[in-house]
């Protein structure tokens, strides 16, 4: 019996192939994730162990402060725990170092890398080299507040030689520097594509703002003296908020919020090849469910031969079974090429990881080899079972039909009781207020999955009206091969709402993704029209903020007229995490908000302990003018005075909740990075006034001069390409379920073979044949599209509802789904080629001939 | 299966001896019998009768042919004895079983022992080789082939030089030569052929036809044959004639001509 499965198999090859890229694709997704964070994380690992080579402790801060590119890094230290360490016993020498961020620029003046990527490093006792991962391979260590030592494989790429000179900058004005020598880190000659720069000490501390203050004091043991009595030994030597670690440790903790980042994304791309895995069940279980039908006499056969219903049920889950694990099995080396390619990429630009060898790990393998035959043996249940329905009186009957399910008549009800509950999961998750967060997302993930699966359900009783609806351009063009097309979709309708619902799960997604992302977008553009009085914006390039120095700069420029600043962190009040907002006296020049309690003078009279709040949180915790609050910061409670209430903007506040002034900000938190800088000019913004302060902020490569219709634009750019990476990873499920459309129209040419023959035989031509093939594909596709649409509209629906108090409003992107619309034709079209073709090529004679 | 109803069997099988006597000198044993089936497609106004109180009993080691117009019930008397149908009422009874009373599970496994079946259109695996098919009820009941037995059965079907082709490589004579081997490869108590050469030209049938007949009287295979073919039930120990569901005409070994005659007489009452 398990030879007639695999055997079957084998006489079904492009079928079984065709079928089991359904599991192919959500696989490589899946094993292509692991592959490529894998092998990140463990070249990242790389680095940081090279980091700490030849160090046996570290010491560091427990604190973190938020730095200029948004991410946190532990805080400085006083400089003169160094000294205070040097002489205890057992440590034989210690390396106090500032490590921060520095951007070289090439010789054309543009910066060298994305923001952020470029390391600074500057030590105590440069002549000990055995401590610091940096090596000095040409020239020398910087000498002097003017000489800076770069990274070998920079200089190469960048034709930068010894004694040359070059720009760099950090959050301040771009300065020039001699190039003292080449370095390289450990045995690499960079640092995983970053750039590496090493500053004279004194140089760093002014350029950081970091005088008499280390990051990290790197700790060499005397012989004898193992890493765990060392660090034994220091840490009652140090202050509290300093922590002790073995290098081995440090290095552990110091990956550990890159691999969370790395685990993060490796979730969002597991998550993307699940929905290509859910769609792929569709189809395995479509295609199933037809050839199960086509082979019914077989079946039957087998069942007068004495086969049981249990080995009927068997040969069924086993051929999906072995379809899975072929697809599985592809679908692991597919996703390690694609992880192969993309490191390759990765390298050829420039990015040179340490230990970039291929992590494929067991896990890899198990687990994507699990969960593809999973999926194909669940989605083979359902059309198992039926075959076990297959009476052998069928074996001597013709033209017998399947037995109908013994739930059949209750389909109905089902398919309604399903998507009901299914509407109901997805609202109460979406709208339901203060429940659990893990409840919150079962409740969306199971709501959304039942649904489609609901919607699938209801489908074959509306496949009928959408396909002459979506069937009459079709009909009304293709002449009789168009009207046939249009017929024979509906031939059978269960089967062709299924392979369109295969089509509609990845354009609901997508649908969704568009009218979300154009609820944020019109919000955001209404909000930015509301609130932007000011003439310009400055931001960094590549959405990188700045801080304050940039505002001071700018401020001495001639014809600025007034200079705001707003900006970020984070406190509390009570047990409560709160955003807190810094801003200065000038905010009511350049930001309009309207003020429920209070005037545009608020701002400039916040002082010493005024705060400004917004009203709901104002009315949820019953805040009136001069309710008092206590504001925690690192630096201590701040006891606050409410002196204003704002309505909060419909499409969202660009404050958190509470705001008080610039000098309360900065005396209660350490981050100066700023995350708005409004500029007034005189005469307001014109082309010349954009290049007169572009000129004069020339010594700040990085920032961006932009007006309010500019900053909308780069500010929203990011949100396109996130749209657009969205749209890539959920086509490949819509790509999964085109090998649903394929597989169900062979089988349909297959099983119509003599219908085919017989059309020919009476004056069909073969150029007809194939347009029937192909609009029968279209109008799959569409039916597919429409309730994709549909549904993708109904959950952004809801969706938007429950963001409306975000101001994230249900706006339609007619452009984007025509776009989607035409692709879903295009998508039938490209589906009917191989069927088509094999429709065409039918020998008319032999089609006829019965059996 | 109670020790009460093999009694039942065992007398009632006595019964019928006697009448089926005039026929066959030596009495045979019943290993298919059947009484007072009925069998009702549809309700109400629009109910057909297939069949209206069949009762009959076929011999082992004979071949019995079911002959009859169309309509008659003759398809429908074979699938009820093959327990591929169930009768609205009455009995079956193969081997002893009263088949009506088993579920599903017990039917396969009486399948596996008690019965073969050819089919008009052969109803081979088509991905399976010659040899395979042959052997599919053995692979299916989990039991291994005797290899002496499958030569055996190859050599007396005259296929022994083509076990290793497919399905589609073999003409439709060859493909029923495979059915019938894969019939008789598990020894059934019955074998039933329905219209076994309704699909083939009549060179090829006289071939077929010899065959079927050998495997009765070497092989002492008891079979019953549905067939609209005089030619065909001409081979028969036993002629059976169905009109309007019910039996009308018992003979014994009859040329083409008598059994036209008599399906002639019988279409026209």
């Amino acid at each position: 019996m398990i030879k007639v499965a695999l055997k079957g198999l084998l006489g079904r090859k492009l079928r079984a192939i065709l079928t089991a890229f359904a599991i192919v694709l959500g696989v490589a997704m899946i094993s292509g994730s692991f592959v490529l964070t894998d092998t990140l994380g463990a070249s990242l690992d790389g680095v940081y162990q090279e980091s700490y080579k030849g160090t046996d402790a570290v010491i560091s801060s427990k604190h973190k402060v938020q730095q200029a590119d948004g991410t946190t890094e532990k805080a400085p230290f006083p400089a003169v725990v160094l000294t205070d360490i040097e002489h205890v016993s057992g440590v034989r020498a210690a390396q106090g170092s500032i490590e921060d961020h520095i951007s070289l620029v090439d010789k054309a003046g543009k910066r060298i890398g994305k923001p952020g990527d470029g390391i600074a490093v500057a030590v105590s006792n440069p002549d000990d080299t055995s401590l610091s991962p940096v090596k000095v391979v040409a020239g020398s260590w910087p000498q002097h507040g003017d000489e800076i030592a770069i990274d070998k494989a920079t200089a190469t790429k960048q034709h930068f030689t010894v004694g040359q000179t070059v720009g760099a900058f950090a959050d301040g004005p771009l300065q020039r520097y001699r190039i003292s020598g080449l370095i390289t880190f450990g045995s690499a000659d960079s640092l995983a594509g970053s750039t590496l720069t090493v500053l004279d000490l004194s140089t760093a501390e002014r350029l950081f703002g970091k005088q008499g203050k280390f990051d990290l004091i790197r700790v060499g043991a005397d012989k004898g003296v193992s890493e765990a009595s060392l660090v034994e030994q220091l840490t009652p030597k140090v202050p509290s908020a300093l922590v002790v670690n073995t290098a081995e440790a440090q290095a552990a903790s110091d990956s550990k919020q890159t691999q969370d980042g790395l685990s993060v994304f490796k979730y969002i791309l597991l998550g993307f090849g699940g929905i290509a895995l859910f769609v792929g069940s569709f189809v395995i279980a479509n295609t199933l469910a037809i050839t199960v039908a086509q082979r019914m006499r077989e079946l039957a056969t087998l069942r007068t031969l004495g086969a049981s219903r249990r080995q009927v049920l068997g040969s069924v889950v086993l051929e999906s079974l072995a379809i899975g694990l072929i697809g599985s099995v592809i679908g692991l080396f597919l996703g390690l090429s694609i992880a192969l390619g993309l490191m390759a990429l990765l390298g050829a630009t420039g990015v040179q990881l340490p230990d970039s060898s291929l992590v494929f790990s067991t896990r890899t393998v198990i687990v994507s080899l699990a969960v593809g035959t999973l999926i194909a043996l669940l989605a083979s249940l359902r059309p198992a079972i039926r075959a076990t329905r297959i009476e052998p009186i069928a074996a001597v009957r013709e033209g017998a039909t399947l037995p109908k399910s013994r739930f059949a008549r209750y389909a109905v009800v089902t398919s309604l009781v399903i998507s009901t509950l299914a509407v109901g999961l997805f609202s109460y998750g979406m709208l339901a207020h203060g429940i659990d967060l893990k409840v919150r997302l079962f409740s969306l993930i199971a709501g959304v999955l039942l649904l489609f699966v609901g919607v699938a359900m209801v489908a074959a009783r509306v496949v009928r009206p959408l396909a002459f609806v979506v069937g009459s351009p079709g009909a009304r063009l293709g002449g009789v091969a168009g009207r046939l097309a249009r017929q024979n979709a509906v031939r059978n309708p269960s089967r062709t709402a299924s392979t369109a619902a295969a089509v509609m799960i990845g354009l609901a997604l997508i649908t969704f993704v568009a009218v979300i992302g154009q609820g944020v977008r019109s919000s955001f553009s209404s909000s930015v029209d509301q609130l932007f009085l000011g003439d310009y914006a400055l931001s960094g390039d590549g959405e990188q903020p700045l801080t304050s120095k940039v505002a001071l700069a700018v401020a001495k420029a001639p014809g600025v007229t007034a200079v705001s600043e707003v900006r970020h962190a984070d406190g509390r009040i009570g047990t409560k995490k709160v955003m807190v907002t810094g801003v200065d006296r000038n905010m009511s020049k350049t930001i309009d908000i309207a003020w429920k309690d209070g005037s545009d003078e608020v701002p400039a009279q916040l002082g010493r302990n005024g705060a400004f709040v917004d009203d709901r949180y104002a009315k949820a915790h019953s805040l009136h003018v001069g309710s008092p609050i206590a504001l925690k910061t690192p630096n201590g409670t701040r006891a606050l005075r409410v002196i204003g209430i704002f309505d909060l903007p419909k499409g969202g506040s660009p404050f958190g909740v509470v705001t008080v002034s610039l000098a309360t900000f900065d005396r209660s938190f350490a981050t100066r990075v700023n995350d708005l800088t409004m500029v007034n000019v005189q005469g307001g913004s014109s082309d010349a006034a954009s290049a007169r302060l572009k000129q004069d902020l020339a010594a700040y490569p990085n920032v961006k001069v932009e007006t309010q219709d500019e900053f909308k634009k780069s500010q929203l750019s990011g949100l396109t390409m996130m749209l657009n990476m969205l749209y890539l990873l959920l086509g490949l499920s819509v790509i999964v379920s085109l090998f649903g459309v394929i597989n169900t129209l062979v089988l349909s040419v297959f099983e119509r073979t003599r219908e085919l023959g017989m059309l020919r035989a009476i004056g069909m031509t073969r150029r007809q044949v194939r347009r029937m093939i192909r609009h029968e594909s279209i109008v799959t596709a569409l039916i597919g599209a429409t309730l994709g649409i549909g549904v993708g509209m109904f959950l952004a629906a809801v969706t938007t509802t429950a963001l409306s108090k975000y101001g994230v409003v249900f706006a339609v992107p007619y452009g984007s789904l025509a776009v989607f619309v035409a692709i879903a034709v295009l998508a039938g079209m490209l589906a009917a080629i191989l069927p088509a073709r094999r429709a065409s090529r039918l020998n008319v004679l032999e089609a006829l001939q019965y059996e | 299966m109670t020790s009460r109803t093999m009694q039942h069997d065992r007398d009632r099988v006595s019964h019928d001896n006697r009448r089926v006597a005039f026929a066959e000198p030596v009495a045979p044993k019943p290993v298919v019998s059947a009484q007072n089936l009925v069998r009702r497609y549809g309700e109400g106004d629009t109910a057909v009768d297939a069949l209206r109180g069949v009762s009959v009993e076929v011999a082992s080691g004979q071949l019995t042919a079911v002959m009859g117009p169309s309509g008659s019930g003759k398809s429908t008397l074979m699938h009820i004895l093959a327990g591929l149908d169930r009768p609205t009422s009455g009995d079956v009874f193969i081997d002893g079983t009263a088949i009506g009373e088993l579920n599903d599970a017990q039917l396969t496994k009486l399948r596996r022992k008690h019965i073969g079946f050819i089919f008009q259109f052969f109803n081979l695996l088509p991905m399976l080789s010659a040899k395979e098919n042959i052997v599919l009820p053995l692979s299916i009941a989990g039991t291994k082939p005797d290899d002496a037995w499958v030569a055996e059965l190859a050599a007396k079907v005259g296929l022994s030089d083509r076990l290793s082709h497919r399905p589609a490589e073999m003409s439709g004579g060859q493909q029923q030569r495979v059915a019938i081997a894969r019939a008789l490869v598990s020894s059934p108590t019955v074998m039933f052929a329905d219209e076994p050469t309704g699909n083939l030209d009549s060179k090829t049938s006289s071939e077929i036809l010899a065959l079927l007949r050998d495997s009765v009287s070497s092989l002492g295979q008891t079979t019953v044959m549905v067939t609209h073919d005089a030619r065909a039930a001409a081979i028969a120990d036993r002629v059976l004639f169905l009109a309007d569901g019910e039996i009308v005409t018992d003979l014994g070994p009859s040329t083409p001509s008598q059994i036209l005659a008599t399906l002639e007489a019988v279409s026209a009452r």
